[in-house]
């Protein structure tokens, strides 16, 4: 059985990178959208069958515990959605000459390369290994956020490059701290860069170089994460590249770096002398959360909205995972799964809204549920599910994380909830304006795919009304290991 | 051989943040890339000096990259591409010279302290390492945000990349460095190619990256 799971790890990994040099290859766009959702497919298969397998002991680089395998069945379920919206998508693009054939094929190998790189930071064991595979994705989503090379796509691309470098070189940093750390301990060589290692000797470290460490590596992920004062590059890279890379970004990309930062809490979390972990990330995820809502009203661009939702939200998720005990590990662990989904639905919509309107000015987008039903009512619905509202997921989640906070710091409950109605005022007077009214602009039909769509909206729903008793077991054990 | 060993590592780090300090004053933008040049060769032989100490060969793969990539053929194409762009002359500052250069020794200060502070059962040699290496990064960071211009932004931050490979190298042992650099590597040829590639100028009319302020998705 173990070697099942092992070889299931190796397909997750090995799919996206066979699929990217194929597709690099191989002309016509027809041919490669389909090959890129059937890779995806693949590697969803794969990483299901990680669920059941038995697990391999955890070897000096790869990895396989209950918290990787909730980031990767979720990594590769949205990958392969986006994959199908990505095929309507960019027929659209092409036939508008936005893309030529030649960069579309670019496009199809880069978004199994991140895939592979994202899926790589997940099982990684070994820190280094970690940081490499962060770096890649980071890589190829620069390539991709320039992909249009109109002045505001270059700029973008420019700017999440830059910050993203910066960010990376100071959670490098912080893994080589790590390193040193280790060292005195464990000895020289690979043993003090494996993470299951590290965890059973962390308690005798030397604390306040951990701490140190810890500061680094938090700055460094949390900018790829998106936390305010660091999140400068999210918004543009979000706006400028082509849709399904901004769903990607929010639904998966900050996801990678917010897992890095777990891992590392939990390194810290090991050592009894180090510092608590969990005031640094109240404190950057309130303030994104709050930072973030404000800015939600002035926003001007459809997808640059929705990107400061996304910030939002990711400071929520630090904030749940920074109070920490099983209750708001739980409730962070859910709401990191429903933004996902629900994020990456709006993004879907949105795209297909950007090319019938031929535009991404709120201003110039009204009564899209009169002229495209279909499309604004998913919008409609992914908003109102975004914003928290019941009876969807994330009215599940956030009111979690806001009950358990409210029985420990009744004052961060307060700021928390203000953060969270100020954004839910943003969002529905948005929609209001989206979706109602008379229509302006093109209304002619739209070849959508809406299956991703209203697949991502059932299951937020779903988990709003039900969650399985499984999956609650699953989730409360892997929130036990959080600590 | 031990105090030899340990003095000459001194040196060769302690010298890296004095030209990452020269760097801070330049104020032509070819001077930038010499100076570069040169951090790039004080840490080759600085990693190749602990690669003799360590007896640790693989290092001497990370040296020779510094070398010939970082002090020969980035500064080169950097040359190439400031020229083309006849930008060689400017140095546009947010903040005056006098500013910075204070900016930075806090900055040294704080590495110092906090480096030294944190590590007391550290080797003295990974414990100055250390701090000397969080001393170049900071001062690199400091480069990239005093600085409008793109180029000298790029310089800043292969001069704090520079820091990560002399941190990287004193840590005794440690695996996967000669991976990094060579990621690292990586990273900075497409930095530069897609300085020179995306012809910020030609784009932007100018690589003083406050002209991109113009162009934030919001006012179309």
């Amino acid at each position: 059985m173990s070697a099942l799971a092992l070889d299931a790890v190796s397909v997750v990994l090995a799919v996206p990178l066979v699929a990217a040099a194929v597709l690099a290859l191989l002309p016509g766009y027809r041919v490669t959208a389909r090959l890129n959702v059937a890779a995806s497919f693949l590697t969803l298969a794969a990483a299901l069958t990680l669920l059941v397998a038995e697990r391999p002991e955890p070897g000096q680089y790869l990895l396989v515990d209950d918290l990787n395998i909730v980031f990767i069945v979720l990594n590769t379920f949205v990958g392969f959605t986006t994959s199908v919206f990505s095929a309507s998508y960019i027929g659209h693009e092409l036939a508008t000459g936005r893309l030529t054939p030649t960069y579309l094929r670019f496009y199809h190998a880069m978004y199994q390369m991140m895939m592979f790189g994202m899926n790589l930071a997940f099982v990684s064991n070994n820190i280094g290994l970690m940081w490499v595979a962060v770096e890649l994705a980071t890589l190829t989503t620069v390539l991709m956020v320039g992909i249009y090379r109109t002045h505001e796509a270059l700029e973008a691309a420019w700017k999440y490059f830059i910050l993203g470098s910066v960010g990376i070189a100071l959670a490098l940093f912080g893994t080589i701290l790590v390193y040193m750390t280790a060292r005195p301990i464990m000895g020289e060589g690979y043993d003090a860069m494996v993470w299951t290692l590290l965890v059973a000797q962390a308690a005798s470290f030397d604390p306040a170089l951990l701490d140190v460490a810890f500061v680094f590596l938090l700055l460094g992920y949390g900018t790829k994460v998106g936390l305010a004062p660091l999140h400068a590059w999210l918004p543009d890279a979000h706006a400028e590249g082509p849709t399904p890379i901004s769903a990607v970004l929010s639904g998966l990309l900050l996801n990678v770096a917010l897992y890095a930062v777990l891992r590392f809490k939990i390194l810290l979390a090991a050592n009894p002398a180090a510092m608590p972990p969990g005031p640094l990330m109240v404190t950057m995820g309130l303030t994104s959360l709050v930072f973030a809502a404000f800015m939600l009203y002035r926003r001007r661009d459809i997808k640059r909205m929705f990107a400061y939702s996304s910030i939002e939200h990711m400071g929520i998720i630090v904030f749940a995972f920074g109070m920490g005990g099983p209750l708001a590990n739980f409730a962070g662990l859910l709401h990191m799964v429903m933004h996902s989904l629900t994020k990456s639905a709006i993004f879907y919509a949105v795209g297909h809204v950007a090319q019938v309107k031929g535009t991404q000015r709120i201003a110039e987008i009204r009564g899209l549920t009169e002229s495209h039903p279909a499309l604004g009512w998913g919008l409609v619905i992914g908003v109102v599910a975004i914003a928290g509202l019941p009876p969807f997921g994330i009215f599940t989640s956030e009111f979690l994380v806001v009950t358990s906070t409210f029985a420990r710091e009744p004052l961060l409950a307060i700021v928390l909830v203000f953060g969270l109605l100020v954004a839910f005022g943003a969002l529905l007077l948005r929609v209001t304006g989206l979706a109602f009214g008379a229509p302006t602009g093109p209304v002619g039909p739209v070849e959508a795919s809406y299956v991703p769509l209203y697949a991502h909206l059932a299951l937020v729903l779903g988990a709003g009304l039900y969650l399985p008793p499984p999956l609650v077991a699953w989730f409360q054990h892997v929130a036990g290991l959080l600590g | 051989m031990g105090g030899l060993g340990f003095d000459v590592a001194h040196m060769l780090a302690g010298g890296l943040v004095m030209i990452s300090f020269t760097m801070l004053y330049q104020d032509r933008l070819s001077a930038v890339i010499h100076v570069y040049a040169l951090h790039a060769v004080v840490l080759s032989l600085s990693v190749a000096w602990q690669a003799f100490i360590q007896e640790a060969p693989h290092l001497y793969i990370t040296a020779a990259i510094s070398l010939v990539f970082k002090a020969i053929i980035v500064p080169t194409a950097l040359h190439r591409i400031v020229r083309r762009l006849g930008i060689h002359r400017e140095v546009e500052t947010v903040v005056g010279i006098g500013p910075t250069m204070l900016a930075g020794m806090g900055l040294v200060a704080l590495s110092m302290v906090l480096m030294l502070r944190v590590t007391p059962g550290a080797d003295a040699l990974a414990r100055e390492d250390l701090a000397f290496a969080l001393s170049v990064l900071l001062l690199g960071l400091l480069m990239m945000v005093t600085r409008r211009n793109a180029v000298s932004q790029v310089i800043g931050f292969m001069s704090l990349e520079n820091g990560l490979v002399l941190a990287a190298t004193g840590a005794k042992g440690m695996p996967l460095v000669v991976e990094i650099s060579v990621a690292f590597s990586i990273l900075i040829a497409f930095i530069v190619i897609g300085v020179f590639l995306f012809r910020i100028r030609e784009r932007f009319d100018t690589v003083d990256v406050g002209a991109l302020d113009h162009f934030r998705g919001e006012r179309r």
